[in-house]
């Protein structure tokens, strides 16, 4: 039998329950087993201590937007690197997006992720089906198969769904399965061959932009169609000001929407691009202070639902290039939750708020097909994070677990540290500093 | 004999910072100076009898052209070799690029072949950047996607310079394809850095975004007015700038013809009169006669094109010559 462990001393918050103080939980076979406030300690005497002291103690944090790469691209991402990546950020459940080689558009494919992430993965690998056969957005993939396979939504990513028509049947589609359809909002006759945002920026590198309104159209129709058939829509990576409006409204409407937000959307601008910066080239880009100001007000009046990282790991090589031919994405796991802690430290976020976009949120939308995810409430899976809000790090690339190294915030300060990461039980990642004193 | 004198005399004022020239949004008023009294310097060179300095003796410099050029390769090529250094061209689109290596590979390829200095033409926007931060040679720009020319840039500003003598206060119009130009956006910033008026006048759907008069959320862009109608623009003009246009430009949407473009935005005698009766023409070449500018126009008395092209020899040998002095011993 594993031996149990207690979480000692530090501050609880778990949103799904309203909880925020100071005291202890208690991990056994996998699955928190009791909580204890204040000094209060477990009725039985035979397990571990973590000291946590000083420490923030929350839900296992889950990201529904990252890409693995794995098959087809593993000199970029494996599930492996990719999971230990995650783990060293704090996230025991991510969900990889389909747009791998072969794409994710059958049964044998996710039994591929899911086997793989089972023999290799340190934390949980949950898949997403692609809408399309291929993502070639012509024909519906057998979404009835990919369900029952375990996959927990549908999406496309990187190639949006152009046909109106072919949306509109997935979101009509998928709700026999109660499973979200993400979108990846371009409007690609007005994308082609853009670079970065569109605006003083681009003007000035001579730089193809990519202009708001191409999400914002997107946005705009599967909102729409959303109201048509009724079905879940997710709006992945919320870049703009515009979106956020739109999003707004659609929700007072009654629309069934979620959507999210990365945490380089909510952290940085265009100017990152200025001086070729490749690493600061995604899709959608970088916006304006305008743009991060809209989005970080769409979080606080929940708008915005969650924060996922998009983590698109490239190689030094992919991104060693003119700017024109380097690839879209940034590595995210990693830095992610130092960057929003500077939203908390500069007020902008609650740190109970940070926590609910990154646990119980994006809980809600998975659903319990994969047990009681982002919650630390007796009986579910014992996945937990624990962080050092105050610690000071220096983004350093070079110790990246991932092998996707291409960020544009290396040799940024950041103030707030994942200092260790429970999976199911098991300590997949703490930092030198932690130990754990045997019973 | 003029030629026992061998070195160019020039000023010593002001200290050169470059080690690069990449764009000119980074010159100063005093830098761009200091490039007109090294080219006057330059041109004494050029009208001697025996055109050559010893100046560069020993230095290398590679020609790194990743798309067509005749004026400009060759410009630098004479320039370099008039101050004596060594000279070699790599067309890029023939040699091992074809082949898969890539930009860092081939400066690596250059580095290692002793090259001094690298002029660099691209067909991309920040190419020369991203060299720069992968070579200790120096890089010149010489040409990035539609990002900036600044050796174009300085030529043209000589050219009013020698012509003007005070550049501020002076009113200069852009006339074309300013979203896909180069060298309006090096011009842009070098004419303002010098005090001049600039306007653009172009179909709106060749204006990218952002440019307008100070007061705008611009800073990161050299305060310009925008008149699409040329008439108004050219009022009071004394200097003119006509940009190629490019087929595609038609053919990808931004214009419903090339006869609406003639029609509405091609420097004619009629409409340069509405400049002052000494305003300059100006074209960065090459020319599509009958498109955006008349024949009668090119060729006119008021054109100062071929002077353009001589004195790009004189501007390059001067910011070769200044580049040397900022390379390690």
């Amino acid at each position: 039998m594993k031996k149990s462990l207690l979480i000692q001393g530090g501050k609880i918050i778990d949103p799904s329950q309203g909880i925020e103080a100071i005291g202890n939980l208690l991990i056994s076979e996998g699955k928190v087993s009791w909580r204890g406030k204040g000094e209060e300690t477990p009725p039985h005497a035979d397990y571990d201590t973590l000291n946590a002291k000083g420490l923030v103690v929350c839900p296992g944090i889950i990201d529904l937007h990252c890409h693995l790469r794995q098959p087809g691209d593993e000199e970029k991402e494996t599930i492996a690197s990719g999971t230990s990546a995650a783990a060293r950020g704090g996230f025991t459940t991510i969900c990889c997006m389909p747009n791998t080689n072969p794409p994710l558009d059958n049964q044998t494919a996710v039994e591929f992720i899911k086997s793989k992430s089972a023999s290799e993965g340190v934390v949980r690998v949950l898949p997403i089906g692609c809408i399309s056969k291929g993502r070639k957005g012509k024909e519906l993939a057998e979404m009835g198969e990919l369900a029952s396979a375990g996959v927990i939504a549908f999406s496309d990513d990187g190639e949006p769904v152009l046909s109106s028509y072919l949306m509109r049947q997935a979101l009509d589609y998928s709700h026999a399965f109660d499973l979200p359809i993400i979108d990846h909002c371009e409007d690609k006759t007005l994308t082609e061959g853009g670079q970065m945002n569109e605006g003083v920026i681009s003007t000035r590198l001579g730089l193809r932009g990519i202009p708001n309104a191409a999400e914002e159209i997107m946005v705009a129709r599967d909102l729409a169609l959303a109201q048509l058939t009724g079905g879940r829509l997710h709006i992945a990576h919320v870049s703009t000001e515009g979106s956020v409006e739109l999003i707004r409204r659609a929700k007072e409407k009654g629309i069934k929407v979620t959507a999210e937000v990365t945490p380089h959307h909510l952290t940085l601008t265009e100017e990152k691009i200025l001086g070729y910066d490749t690493n600061a080239k995604v899709n959608p880009p970088l916006r304006t202070k305008r743009d991060i100001k809209a989005l970080i007000q769409g979080l606080k009046d929940n708008t915005i639902d969650i924060i996922a990282t998009d983590h698109a790991p490239h190689t030094e090589a992919d991104k060693l290039c003119e700017f024109d031919l380097a690839p879209f994405g940034i590595s995210g796991f990693e830095t992610a939750l130092g960057s929003l802690m500077s939203l908390v430290h500069g007020g902008e976020l609650s740190l109970v708020t940070l926590i609910n976009k990154l646990t119980h949120e994006p809980a809600k939308i998975i659903g319990n097909r994969y047990g009681s995810l982002g919650t630390l409430v007796t009986g579910a899976p014992a996945d937990v994070t624990i962080l050092d809000p105050n610690l000071e790090w220096v983004v350093e690339p070079k110790a990246f677990a991932s092998k996707g190294r291409n960020t544009p915030l290396t040799g940024e300060r950041f103030r707030g540290r994942v200092m260790a990461t429970i999976y199911q039980g098991k300590l997949v990642y703490k930092d030198d500093s932690i130990k754990v004193k045997e019973s | 004999m003029r030629t026992t004198q061998v070195k160019p005399k020039v000023p010593e004022t002001t200290v050169w910072q470059h080690h690069h020239i990449l764009d000119i949004d980074d010159f100063t008023r005093e830098e761009i100076e200091l490039v007109f009294h090294t080219t006057k310097a330059m041109k004494e060179v050029l009208s001697r009898p025996i055109k050559r300095v010893p100046t560069l003796r020993g230095k290398t410099l590679i020609n790194l052209f990743y798309e067509p050029s005749t004026r400009t390769r060759l410009s630098f090529e004479l320039a370099a070799k008039y101050l004596s250094a060594d000279v070699a061209n790599l067309n890029a689109s023939v040699s091992s690029v074809a082949k898969g290596e890539s930009l860092v590979d081939t400066l690596g390829t250059l580095q290692a072949l002793g090259a001094d200095i690298v002029v660099m033409r691209h067909p991309h926007s920040g190419a020369p950047y991203i060299a720069a931060r992968h070579i200790e040679a120096s890089i010149v720009n010489a040409g990035d996607g539609w990002h900036a020319h600044p050796t174009q840039a300085l030529l043209d500003l000589y050219t009013i310079y020698e012509h003007k003598q005070n550049l501020k206060g002076l009113k200069a119009v852009i006339i074309g394809d300013i979203m896909h130009s180069r060298v309006a956006r090096s011009n842009m910033w070098g004419l303002t850095t010098m005090g001049v008026e600039v306007t653009l006048c172009c179909p709106p759907t060749l204006l990218p975004l952002g440019l307008g008069p100070i007061g705008l959320d611009n800073k990161e862009l050299p305060p310009v007015k925008i008149e699409p109608n040329i008439e108004l623009a050219l009022d009071g003009a004394d200097m003119v700038m006509t940009l190629r246009l490019q087929r595609e430009r038609q053919k990808s949407g931004l214009l419903p013809s090339i006869r609406e473009y003639i029609n509405l935005y091609q420097l004619t005698e009629a409409r340069l009169a509405q400049a002052k009766p000494d305003a300059l023409v100006f074209h960065p070449g090459p020319v599509n006669e009958g498109v955006e500018i008349s024949p009668a126009v090119a060729h006119g008395k008021q054109s100062v094109i071929n002077e353009q092209v001589a004195n790009g020899v004189a501007v390059r040998m001067a910011l070769l010559y200044l580049l040397s002095g900022s390379q390690k011993q």
